[in-house]
């Protein structure tokens, strides 16, 4: 049976072994290594000669700056400008994990939980470290939001631990879910259109719909990481 | 009944829950739309928190399917 799921298996390309361990170069090493490699270029090469009137990739890379920064400061108050580096990263990868598991054939970093769930919890300790340095054992108060009657206010600030302690497993499965629903999405309408033979050009019209659909996905899940880390670290830095 | 037809039974209901996130995301942008038709300049920003609203939403929907994969592949 055509599996839909075989895409994501880690499969290794180069086995040495050295002192009766092996070591392997998986699909995964090489995708991650290739990612890497691409955000040090453009970033490199967006920084090499700057000039007042920008070139080319100059721009792009003054584009993402504005856009990570203005979203940034709007979101989480004028002196979470130290953090810009974090958000920043944290963009980047994302965003050139999801594009380039977009060509075809070439293997998705960031739908394994194994990742996401990494860059989760990440963030969440960071934010976490950031809260209580910050504000000291004053950084339990976001528990409970302002305004809430005192009698509801144990129940209220259980049940906002619990939705404290969500916000990894959420970030993470939210990235990982879009991209393995995405690419099954995708392998089973290829499927349909190989099995149709003659009539295969109208599921092949909509894999091109849906495949302009997922590069919109993997952008804006990019962006949406982003957006939530900055919210979380509003509630950090600004109680409430 | 034998087990794997209740497996294929269990994934068909847990796809259900993806209509809540359909309703979700419809009810987002026809809240969008409806601001835009009142205030056309505020058109910028509406469009940014209707996208991160989206996003959310679409996660829930998301995690049912990901329920629903689980059941289907991985037993």
């Amino acid at each position: 049976m055509l599996n839909p799921l075989e895409q994501f298996l880690v499969k290794p390309v180069v086995n040495v072994d050295v002192f009766s361990h092996s070591i392997q170069i998986t699909n995964s090493t090489i995708t991650f290594l290739a990612t890497y490699l691409i955000i040090l270029l453009l970033t490199r090469i967006a920084c090499h000669k700057v000039s007042l009137v920008p070139g080319k990739i100059q721009a792009c890379g003054e584009v993402i700056f504005q856009l990570i920064n203005g979203m940034l400061i709007s979101t989480a108050g004028k002196n979470s400008q130290k953090f810009f580096t974090l958000i920043f990263s944290l963009f980047m990868f994302i965003l050139i994990s999801n594009s380039v598991g977009m060509i075809p054939s070439v293997f998705t970093t960031t739908s394994h939980i194994s990742v996401t769930f990494t860059l989760a919890i990440f963030v969440f300790i960071t934010i976490t470290a950031i809260g209580f340095v910050k504000n000291g054992i004053g950084y339990f108060s976001i528990l409970l939001p302002k305004g809430t009657p005192m009698f509801l206010a144990p129940l209220i600030i259980f049940i906002e631990l619990f939705a404290y302690l969500a916000r990894p497993i959420s970030l993470s499965i939210r990235l990982a879910a879009n991209m393995t629903a995405g690419h099954v999405v995708l392998k089973v309408l290829a499927t349909f259109v190989i099995l149709s033979g003659l009539f295969g050009i109208m599921p092949l019209i909509l894999l091109t719909i849906l495949t302009g659909f997922e590069i919109f996905i993997s952008i804006l899940q990019a962006y949406i990481f982003s957006v939530l880390t900055c919210a979380y670290l509003n509630d950090a830095l600004n109680l409430h | 009944m034998e087990l794997e037809a209740l497996k294929y039974i269990g994934v068909g209901l847990t796809s259900i829950a993806m209509f809540g996130a359909a309703m979700g995301i419809g009810n987002i942008f026809a809240a969008l739309l409806s601001g835009i038709a009142r205030n056309p300049s505020a058109e910028d920003k509406l469009m940014k928190g209707a996208f991160i609203g989206a996003g959310l939403a679409e996660a829930m929907g998301l995690f049912a399917f990901l329920i629903a994969l689980l059941l289907l592949f991985f037993a």
